[in-house]
Formats: structure tokens, sequence, C-alpha cells
């Protein structure tokens, strides 16, 4: 930016403004830039960020960086500038009607307190496809789409963001001499601010409702909404408190690759496919990877295929273990070599898989469980004789786990061991449930 | 060498491996992982990662940190790609490179959470008004789901344009052993910035097909973006000429130049009048029925699809060349069945192999529907 002083921030040669006569998106658009210009801001670090409907002619006339997105939706890109770029200012300028489709934007972008500044030219209907109404048109306002009054409340727009956590909000009409200065204070503010400037649709809301600027004030008075400064809030910029959130993670190990070393051998030469049965929250799937990591410690590869409802503590829990000398490829099993039926919710999902076993593979069963008709060969497990196991099921796919490996060679019970003593804090409990299993009879 | 890991730890290794520092996410199954490891891992490198108030926000979240020149990706599932759907209009007409994950679960609307699906294979290529192209990557392992991610990086760089990964529940969350050596380096570029000497016209293209050179928002220029049709300065414009231009360019800059997205994967045996069309989680399926119908003596061939939009015709029709039968295993009704049709000339008899109940198709099963037992 050069050491002269900026003395407008319009593209002079696309004036006038293509609004339509007495139309109050001009006179906002004049604030503005001499907000911008006793602002002085460099153009290169500010961007307009423009929503759909007339107000979102305006960007076209500023020499500053423009968006002009979807309808509703430019709060979101605001947000995305703002959080990636902290040093930009970014206004919006939006209608009422992006105030609708968009409010769920509008009340979040208040809630994180962003660093922008959103505008709106609120005139209580659309203008550009029609005159229609939207969410500030006026109790009984005549609109091409409520040709027989307005039956919905009007919003209060300030409101809704001063209550969810904006920390600028103002009010006022396009008539207000000192709007260039409202609008460099709200600007000026570091956090989420908005002006809702109330003005004149020329072209729909005046002749529809033969309204007048006095009208107008007579909507604000009797609707009890104030003006100037409605609500002013010292809260951090979420960009900047992002930023400072995260700011002891800096330089730590991303996406470091972990590698399971092999220290045990197994002599497995083929593809044996585990099913384990079990019901959601009793750490199926965590046992199943501790299982697989003890393989990889013995120098096989494995894969681990997860089947459960959306609830978490609630329904079915399976977990498809396919271990292999070599690399897995398909990751199903349609007949499992070993199958853990372990709790009844597992059960009901797992009878064709059951069905397809015969006299050369494993079921080991909790006692409790009544089989299908099956010709494998069955490892009962009696839980009830477990100790004090019998009441602590998040161990038993463990117990389970090395039950097998205590019955059938796939990899030695000795890796097993190393996988749960690895990690987490439940590492003594699943190694003393290691040695139950190996116990078991 | 060894680890452990998901396909949706790969995507978020293979994103971060790529520079990507911004990401937008909203939590969807089967694409949650996603979002909480970057979440997780972002900032560690600097990034932002972020919760959006919803899929419609994530997008323009994204949209507006990559207008900044942040590298972003964003992830989902179908119900998010519908709702993606306006934003991913407004990338292509905005010219935003961008990546965004597509796990696939099982349809329609809210279908099944937790079910595998490729149900999104049309919707992510017809899924925005206008019919323009994306580009839409698959892999079919957690090792591809690194490497294409990288890919797909490259590619939206190169043509300023969204690419899709398209994936799956089983893909991303099935947890796979992988070598050290599987992860496939693939080289990113760097996005072409205009020099803060130059001239710079946000839009301006001198040939049918250009990208536009970029300049970020606070650079040394001015950036003009919209939604709507414009010039190359990016302002409304209803002029006939100027607005041909600009959607040729935006469909001539991506399908003029399949050779520099196409990626297919052959295993073709001479004489084979039997070939397998597939992509993502099925190929494995596809490659062990193909071990076990030449065990049995059958030839056969197969063509994996990395690649699926824009189509790689030439490479199918390469492969199509002198078979009798092309089997198409999808876990859809038969979306990209409809690609391999219209290419399949000559009398080749297509014969789709379908699985929409959230289970996988066997190996087993595409021997037997597939005449190849």
């Amino acid at each position: 930016m050069s050491d002269q002083a900026v003395t407008t921030y319009l593209d002079e040669t696309l004036l006038p403004y293509f609004f339509c006569p007495g139309c109050g998106h001009g006179m906002i658009t004049d604030h503005l830039n001499a907000a911008l210009v006793k602002l002085q801001l460099d153009p290169h670090k500010v961007v307009i960020v423009t929503d759909i409907g007339c107000s979102g002619l305006a960007d076209k006339y500023f020499t500053t960086n423009a968006f002009h997105g979807l309808h509703g939706r430019s709060v979101t890109y605001a947000t995305g500038i703002k959080l990636a770029n902290p040093e930009l200012k970014v206004i919006v300028l939006m209608g009422d009607g992006g105030c609708g489709i968009g409010g769920h934007h509008l009340i979040n972008a208040a809630r994180r307190n962003i660093g922008v500044t959103v505008i709106v030219f609120n005139n209580f209907n659309y203008g550009m496809t029609g005159g229609e109404h939207s969410v500030t048109t006026p109790l009984g306002g005549f609109t091409t789409s409520t040709p027989f009054g307005q039956l919905e409340y009007p919003m209060d727009i300030c409101q809704t963001v001063a209550v969810n956590g904006a920390s600028f909000v103002a009010r006022t009409t396009s008539f207000d001499k000192g709007l260039s200065d409202l609008l460099g204070e709200a600007i000026r503010n570091d956090g989420f601010s908005l002006v809702d400037i109330w003005e004149l649709c020329t072209a729909y809301y005046v002749p529809n409702n033969r309204y007048s600027k006095s009208m107008l004030e007579h909507t604000l008075t009797s609707l009890n909404f104030s003006t100037g400064v409605i609500h002013q809030a010292t809260r951090a910029e979420y960009s900047r408190a992002y930023r400072q959130s995260v700011a002891d993670e800096a330089g730590k190990a991303a996406v470091a690759f972990r590698p399971i070393l092999p220290k045990y051998r197994s002599d497995l030469d083929r593809r044996v496919g585990i099913i384990i049965a079990g019901a959601a929250g009793k750490k199926i799937n965590s046992a199943a990877t501790l299982f697989c990591r003890g393989a990889i410690l013995s120098g096989l590869w494995a894969t681990q295929r997860n089947d459960y409802p959306v609830t978490v503590k609630s329904g079915h829990s399976v977990s498809e273990i396919i271990l292999a000398p070599k690399e897995i490829g398909f990751s199903g099993i349609t007949k499992p070599e070993v199958m853990l039926l372990l709790f009844k919710e597992g059960s009901l999902t797992v009878h064709s898989q059951l069905a397809a076993m015969n006299e050369e593979d494993t079921l080991i069963i909790n006692n409790d469980i009544l089989p299908d008709q099956t010709t494998a060969k069955l490892i009962p497990i009696d839980f009830n004789q477990t100790g004090r196991w019998a009441s602590k099921k998040e161990y038993w796919t463990i117990i389970a786990l090395s039950k097998l490996l205590s019955e059938i060679q796939i990899y030695p019970l000795e890796a097993f061991k190393e996988a749960v003593g690895e990690r987490s804090e439940f590492a003594e409990d699943n190694l003393a449930a290691i040695e139950a299993g190996e116990k078991l009879r | 060498m060894r680890e452990l890991i998901n396909g949706a730890q790969a995507i978020v290794r293979g994103a971060i491996h790529s520079g990507c520092n911004f990401f937008a996410g909203y939590p969807i199954t089967p694409a949650t992982d996603i979002l909480l490891y970057m979440i997780r891992e972002l900032p560690k490198v600097g990034g932002i990662a972020i919760q959006a108030e919803d899929e419609i926000a994530s997008m323009g979240f994204c949209i507006g940190a990559a207008m900044t020149g942040k590298r972003v990706m964003t992830a989902t599932s179908g119900p998010g790609i519908s709702l993606y759907s306006e934003n991913i209009g407004l990338a292509i007409m905005g010219e935003v490179p961008m990546v965004i994950v597509d796990v696939q679960r099982m349809g329609p609307a809210t279908g099944g959470a937790t079910s595998v699906a490729q149900g999104d294979i049309q919707f992510l290529r017809w899924g925005t008004s206008g019919g323009y192209p994306v580009i839409v990557l698959s892999p079919t392992s957690v090792a591809e789901c690194y490497s294409l991610t990288c890919k797909a990086f490259d590619l939206a760089e190169l043509f300023r344009i969204p690419v899709f990964l398209a994936t799956d529940k089983e893909t991303a969350l099935t947890i796979s052993t992988v070598d050290a050596e599987m992860f496939e380096k693939v080289p990113v570029r760097e996005r072409q910035i205009a020099s803060a000497q130059a001239d710079f016209v946000p839009y301006r293209a001198t040939a049918p097909d250009e990208v536009p050179v970029f300049s970020p928002y606070g650079g040394a220029h001015i950036l003009r973006f919209t939604t709507s049709t414009h010039d190359e300065h990016g302002q409304l414009t209803k002029s006939p000429e100027k607005v041909r231009k600009l959607n040729e360019r935006l469909a001539a800059k991506v399908e003029t130049h399949l050779d520099e997205i196409a990626m297919v994967k052959t295993d073709m045996q001479p004489g084979a009048e039997t070939l397998i069309i597939s992509y993502g989680v099925t190929t494995k399926s596809v490659e062990e029925a193909i071990t076990a119908a030449r065990e049995r003596g059958r030839q056969v061939s197969s063509l994996t699809i990395h690649s699926l939009w824009p189509v790689p015709e030439k490479e199918i029709k390469s492969a199509l060349s002198g078979v009798r039968k092309v089997i198409v295993p999808e876990l859809n009704l038969g979306q990209y069945s409809l690609e391999v049709e219209r290419l399949a000339t000559n009398g080749i008899e297509v014969v789709g192999i379908h699985r929409v109940d959230g289970e996988l198709i066997s190996p087993e099963e595409i021997l037997e529907q597939g005449g190849l037992k």
C-alpha cells in the first residue's frame, strides 16, 4: 500500500450504482465506503463477501478483494477466510433474505465470535426475485407471497446474534447520518459484529404497502426494537483463540508411522478367519485390535473389519479378523475357521457364518449361549467360574482370545501379552485377563 | 516395517504429507474418524481443523480458506454430499482447489450408516447443477487411501477443481496391516501463484482449456471471486460470448486432459475373453477371484479403475479389445456399468454383479455370477 491516503474504495468508473431509484442500498454502500476511508485499511487486506440478493451487487463497486457466494452462505465463506488468515478484515454484505436462509450460520458465527462484520441490508422482502416475504417482513406486511398479509412474526436479527455471543451489535436505518461512524466501529471490533440496517425497497415493499421512511420508523417503535449500539461484549476472537488453544501442539510429530516390529514367530501357513460375536460396549473392537497387534508382533499380517449398529453402548458388536502369513486381500469372512460367540447380541448377526462352519473349525462359546446346530469343535467357557472376571464382561473377549491362543497354534501367547502391555491404562487388567484365559480348563 | 492402520488414518496422513493445512467437517458415520484425526493432527503442522455447524458450512469454510491460499480438505458420507451439492457447484465455478472425501455408506437417505456401499459413484459426477466435470479417484486399499489422497491434492492444484476421493466404510474403517513400503509417495505440486509484479486478472485464460493463475486473498493482488457467470475479471456477465468461453473452459480444462488424470491398473491375460472391471473395495474380491479362476484354468483379465471421473475411456476401450464378456461388480444397482456399457460396443456382453445389503461382494460370488467357476 502506498503512503498516500486512500480517498475512496469505490471504482468510480462503475458508478452510478445499479440499484433502483430510491433504494437504500446505494446509501449504505456510500456509508461503507466512507467508513473504509476513515479506517484507511489496505484494500489488499479487506475482503468484502456478499450474499445473494440485490445487496450482492454491492461488492463489484469496491476496489478491495471480493467474494460473491451462494445464498445464505456468505458468513461461512467469511469464516473460512478469517480463520485461514486472521490479518484480513472480512466484511459480509447480506440481505434479510440471507439472514433467513443462513440464520444458522449467523448464530454460529456469533457463538464463535469470529472476526467478521456482517452488514444487513434489511428491506423486509426479496427484491431480486420479485418481492416475496422474508424473515423480517413486519406483521401484516403485503408482499407478493403474502398477498393477504404477513402472519409470521419478524425476526429480531440483532437480539438473535446478541444472545448467542456476538461482541458488537447495532441497529439503525439507511437514513442515519452517523451510519459510516457506526459501520467503522463495527469493523474495528475484533470479534463478530453485526449492523442491521433498515431501509426502503422502492421496487416492492414501498409500493405494496404504501410504505415510507416515517412508517419504517413507526415499525421500529411499534416492535419496541431499539436502535444504535445494542450490545457489546469482550470475548476472544475465534481465529486467534483457536491458534492459542492449539499452540502447544505445534511441532509434535503428526501422522507418525508407528511400526510394530516382529519379535515372535508364528508358524501359521494359511489364512485364518476369526469372528468375535459380541455386544457393544464390551470392548470387542479394542480387544480385537490388540489381538491383531499380537499377530503382527509375530510376523503375521492382520485385518480387522468391524460391524456394529449406530448405537455405541447397545446392540451387537462383531469383529472379523483375518490373520495370514502374507498380505490379505478380501477382508470379509464367509466361512470362519474360528468363532468366539461371547454375547447373545452378537450371536444374532452371525447365523450364516456359523452355519458355514464344519468339524475342522472351532467355536469358542460362552456357556450361557445355546449354539445353533453346529458341527464345529466346541470350546465352552463358563465365565461364571472366572472369579473376579465373572462380572467384568469387558474383559471376556481378552479371556476368550487367550483361550484361543492356548488351544490352537496361531501365534505365541507371549506376543498377545506384549501387545496388551504396550498401551492404555487397561494394560494391567488386560494382562491379568490373558492369564485367566490361559488357566481356563 | 509394518503397522496396523485404517483407511481414515491413511487419508489423514496423505493429506498432511500433501501439505493440507485446513480442514472443516461435520460428524457423520463413517467419515467422522477423518474429522477427529484431522482435529488432533493438523495443529501439529500448524494447520487448522474445525467442526462446522453443518455440512454446508464445512464446504463454505473450506472454500473461503482455499482462496486465502490454504490447501483444504473436507470429509463426509452420502447424506453430507447431498448438502455439499450447492457448494460443489460454487467450487467448480470459482475454480477452487479442494479435496472432498466421500466415505460411502448405504443409501438412499440416511440409509445404513454403518454399512458399506458404492452408491454415490454417479452422484459424485452429477451431484451439482449444470453438469460440469469434477475429478473422482477411488482407492482400493488402505495404502491407496494414502497415495490417492496425495494424488487428489495434486490434481486439485493442477486443475483448480474439487477432487473427490470416493472411498467407503470398509476401506476407511477396516484396520489393515500395511508395510511402510506400500505407502507410495506421490509428489504434490505447489500452487502456481501470480507474481507480485505481473498484471493479475483473476480468471484470465489465453487458451480454451487453461487454468487461471491463482492469487490469494491478502496477497499481492486484488482477487474477485464469484459464484455467478463472470468475465475474466470475476465480474458478473451475461455476454453470450464470454459466458460460452467460461463454461466451455470449465469442462475443457479437465476433459481435454484425460491423460494427466487417467489412472488404471490392468492385469491382462493373453487370449482372455472375459474382463472384470472394478474400483474401490470391490477390487480386493476381484483380485482373489482372478487368482482362483486362473488356478482353475480359466482365462480372465481385470481392469481396476482408480480415476473414475472423468471416465478413462481410452484405457477402458483398450482393455475391452478382444473381450466378449465384461463383468462389473459394484455395491450398488449398476452405476459404473452404465459407463462400461456405452463403451462396450461390438456385442460385448456386460454382466453386473450387485449387492445393496451392506455386505461385501465375495470372490466366490464373482466366480459364480461371472460364470468363472
